[in-house]
């Protein structure tokens, strides 16, 4: 793995120009650099397939939190679900950013890219686990 | 390969068609998991729109997208699976990819859909 332009930080941020054209014909990403090691390729796709169970699982979260948690109050279980919904759309959307730019770095031979997404992805499952917390310990349920 | 008189003119190590830390292997259960979650959550979706108490012809309609939401995840699936089985696979096709992302969108979508008029 050698790098072609040790220049100052060229992995990190393409312009959205650049993005928004790789997303709608993501055949491009093959056209940049050579193809790595097929295990790491490999490697990339299962954490590509990670990111998408999570998806998955926040988005069946949101369909259970609406069917199966009947006494809490009607306002409450709908924002819990819609940002469930909206919270595993991120996640499946993130999961092929990330698959293509990780793609693209081990092309170039780059560092891989580093994302502040988990970190909020966190953040914000705790602030969810703690609302229900709180809900419940208040017994602000019908 | 063919001939296993032959076998031992190999030079030593691993045999080159096999490696050692059963990717393909490891990267095709990924795969069935996968397949699995969306078939929970296709069901779920099926089991709210059923609640939902939609009129018949958007139930019948909601059902006809999900089973198809539903069969394109199984179907990418059994694909890569199958390619998986070469000695060296090929990379994932980034279609796939933009594919599968996009139907945990619209799954995610379809939910909100049928969530927020019975409201």
């Amino acid at each position: 793995m050698s790098h072609p332009d040790p220049g100052p930080d060229t992995s990190g941020r393409p312009s959205i120009g650049a993005e928004v054209r790789l997303w709608f014909s993501p055949a491009r990403i093959r056209e940049e650099g050579s193809t790595p090691d097929y295990r790491f390729s490999l490697a990339n796709e299962r954490t590509f397939l990670a990111w998408l169970r999570t998806g998955l699982a926040l988005v069946g979260g949101g369909f259970a939190v609406d069917q199966f948690l009947p006494r809490l109050h009607e306002g409450t279980r709908l924002t819990f679900t819609v940002v469930l919904l909206v919270g595993g759309a991120l996640c499946a959307l993130r999961a092929v950013r990330h698959w293509g730019r990780c793609e693209r770095a081990m092309r170039r031979g780059t560092d891989l890219p580093v994302s502040r997404f988990p970190a909020f992805l966190a953040l914000g499952l705790g602030v969810l686990a703690a609302a229900m917390v709180v809900l419940v310990a208040l017994g602000w349920t019908r | 390969m063919g001939d296993p008189g032959r076998e031992d003119a190999r030079p030593p190590g691993p045999a080159p068609h096999r490696d050692a830390g059963l990717q393909p292997e490891r990267t095709r259960l990924a795969w069935r998991r996968s397949s699995l979650s969306a078939t929970v959550v296709a069901v779920l979706a099926g089991r709210q729109l059923v609640r939902s108490g939609a009129p018949g012809p958007v139930e019948v309609l909601g059902t006809a997208l999900l089973g198809l939401m539903w069969l394109m995840f199984v179907v990418i699936a059994h694909r890569r699976m199958r390619a998986l089985a070469a000695a060296r696979p090929a990379g994932l096709p980034p279609r796939a990819a933009l594919l599968l992302g996009g139907g945990t969108v619209a799954l995610a979508v379809f939910g909100a859909a049928i969530l927020l008029p019975g409201h």
